[in-house]
């Protein structure tokens, strides 16, 4: 069944174009001309249109019906989502994800990528932060599950965290991190640091290479400071791609599902929006309001769309 | 005297950067190897002691973790499920999006701008949108809970990038080479295999490894369209539901874990270049 998948699926894939330059073959070549592009894009437009475009519509539709999708019930699940307690809590704590996540990455990825700039290793250090990235957020989850482990105070610690701070601060009382209320969404919030940073740190590093050396040198020779260069001039330089980096962080703060999913499912005022949507659709069952939620979500995502959308366009005509 | 002391000052100067930085790096590494070790530590020792004993004699490491999850836990029939998803999931999308991206780069059409706007657009669509109208669709054609499902719908999910990676690529290809082809009177098609696909290697290579990771540690669309049947789950779905089941058996948990990151670890150490070419090139992406 595998191998029949793996050369069946490529061959009908390879077998459309050719099918269809052999059928436009057959037309005069103005008519070549109009249907070919269309014929190329076709398969990729169904993909788009049957499994992001019409289910998005549908998903708006659907947030203004009841939990069967049966009658229309208005504003309801706005109302819903906007006023419900775990739903309040999933709003703060997506604030919380989004200004620490995307604080923190960027603040990283900016900071290791000054550092690395600086050493011999780089190369070897920057694998090392990069690393987490072909990780799965649900590795990643035991991973750090069990550097959060807890034991009460006296018995010995098998969770990195307190083990450490319980060595080092004398007096220090272990911590249940992702139960306590003011450590757990932080603890959750540090996981994603940990994959993320790498991305950042790439990117980062790669339009720090991009400044000149000259210009910095010539700084230096004029009497700048360290702090001075890189407030002045690496700062400015760097600060279209900080944007771009940080709006790519922000979507993932915003979509934060996997972390939490695996080691809180949302207990402890841990929950957020995306595990709130996959609650009422699984739990609940109720498609209304778990699409108000999802609508919810894409909302807070437009205005990057849009931003995006600009760059994009300023970029094609620089082309 | 003073002189002899230049390299030593300029280093003492340099210490709190190695200091930093070589901190920084242990945080990163020290989690994972914490999941190595104790994956290889006897069951009795692991709740009793922390994984950092296990590094000073007398040394005590067993198999028998592994060898216990993959028979018991069924995380080696997770491991093919897993590829039964994600090699298709990745040569689909690959295809599809290099078929677009030849035609948004290198043919001219009305709506051509629109079309890439709403490409571009996509990339950022939360899958959440999708989720209950497509669940609908797969049910209803019989799908839901089969491979097929999660291999459409990965190809849906992943095409906004890939078209948009593809194109730019594409797009910045010298335009005299392909014009001289088409004097030359070459058809499109032959353009595109001769041409364009041997032209486009090291892209399509970084959206393969993209494409790849995304699937093999995706949660969510898995969770979703093929759900947790040991049958069809692949291993992010089960270790998600080991670790709710397994609770405090950490030596089994992160041998689970770790199965599952050796794939992706291979492929990273192996194809880094072309991963972090790809990340640089589709930086854009939201």
């Amino acid at each position: 069944m595998g191998l029949l998948v793996a050369v069946g699926v490529p061959a009908i894939q390879i077998g459309y174009v050719i099918l269809v330059e052999h059928l436009l073959s057959l037309l005069p070549a103005r008519t070549q001309r109009t249907l070919r592009p269309g014929l190329w894009l076709a398969p990729a437009l169904a993909f788009l249109a049957t499994f992001l475009i019409y289910p998005a519509v549908y998903t708006v539709y659907l947030s203004v019906l009841d939990a069967r999708s049966a009658a229309f019930v208005g504003v309801r699940n706005y109302v819903f989502a906007f006023t419900n307690r775990e739903m309040l809590i999933a709003l703060r704590n997506n604030l919380l994800w989004l200004v620490c996540f995307t604080g923190l990455t960027v603040g990283a990825g900016l900071l290791l990528a000054v550092l690395t700039d600086r050493v011999r290793y780089e190369a070897a250090a920057k694998s090392i932060i990069f690393l987490p990235m072909a990780i799965s957020f649900v590795a990643a989850s035991v991973i750090w599950k069990f550097v959060y482990e807890f034991r009460p105070a006296g018995a010995p610690q098998i969770g990195v965290l307190n083990a450490a701070l319980t060595a080092l601060l004398p007096g220090f009382r272990p911590v249940a991190w992702l139960v306590n209320l003011l450590t757990n969404n932080l603890a959750l919030i540090a996981v994603g640091v940990w994959v993320w940073t790498g991305f950042c740190l790439v990117i980062l590093s790669a339009a720090l290479k991009g400044i000149p050396a000259e210009l910095l040198e010539a700084a230096r020779v004029d009497g700048a400071t360290e702090w001075q260069v890189f407030r002045r001039l690496v700062l400015p330089t760097l600060s279209p791609t900080i944007a771009v980096v940080a709006t790519t962080m922000v979507i993932f703060a915003l979509k934060a599902f996997d972390v939490v999913y695996v080691m809180t499912n949302g207990n402890f005022n841990t929950e957020v929006i995306a595990n709130r949507m996959y609650k009422e659709m699984f739990t609940s069952r109720d498609f209304g309001r778990a699409s108000a939620i999802a609508v919810l979500l894409f909302g807070a995502t437009v205005p990057i769309m849009i931003a995006n959308i600009r760059r994009f366009r300023q970029q094609e005509a620089i082309r | 005297m003073a002189q002899a002391l230049q390299p030593l000052r300029a280093t003492l100067r340099r210490a709190p950067l190695h200091v930093v930085l070589l901190g920084l790096c242990a945080l990163w590494l020290v989690p994972t190897v914490g999941l190595l070790i104790s994956s290889f530590r006897p069951p009795r020792l692991v709740p009793v002691s922390g994984w950092w004993t296990a590094l000073v004699p007398p040394y005590q490491f067993t198999l028998q973790n592994y060898r216990q999850v993959l028979d018991a836990y069924s995380m080696g029939r997770s491991f093919l499920n897993s590829l039964f998803i994600t090699i298709p999931a990745t040569i689909i999308p690959v295809i599809v999006a290099a078929y677009a991206a030849y035609a948004f780069a290198w043919m001219r059409f009305r709506g051509q701008e629109v079309l890439f706007t709403i490409v571009v657009g996509s990339l950022v669509i939360p899958l959440q949108m999708t989720l209950i109208p497509v669940l609908r669709l797969f049910t209803a054609l019989g799908l839901a809970g089969t491979f097929p499902a999660v291999w459409l719908a990965h190809t849906g999910y992943g095409l906004p990038f890939a078209i948009y990676l593809l194109r730019n690529f594409l797009g910045a290809l010298p335009r005299d080479l392909l014009e001289s082809a088409a004097i030359d009177g070459a058809a499109p098609l032959t353009v595109f295999v001769r041409l364009i696909l041997p032209l486009s290697v090291p892209a399509i290579a970084s959206l393969v490894i993209f494409q790849f990771l995304w699937v093999w540690n995706d949660l969510l669309v898995a969770l979703i369209y093929v759900g947790g049947a040991p049958q069809v789950a692949p291993m992010t779905v089960t270790v998600s539901h080991l670790v709710s089941s397994l609770g405090q058996n950490w030596q089994l948990l992160t041998a689970a874990a770790f199965i599952s990151m050796v794939l992706p670890l291979a492929v990273f150490f192996s194809l880094q270049q072309f991963f972090v070419r790809g990340i640089l090139a589709g930086a854009v992406k939201g």
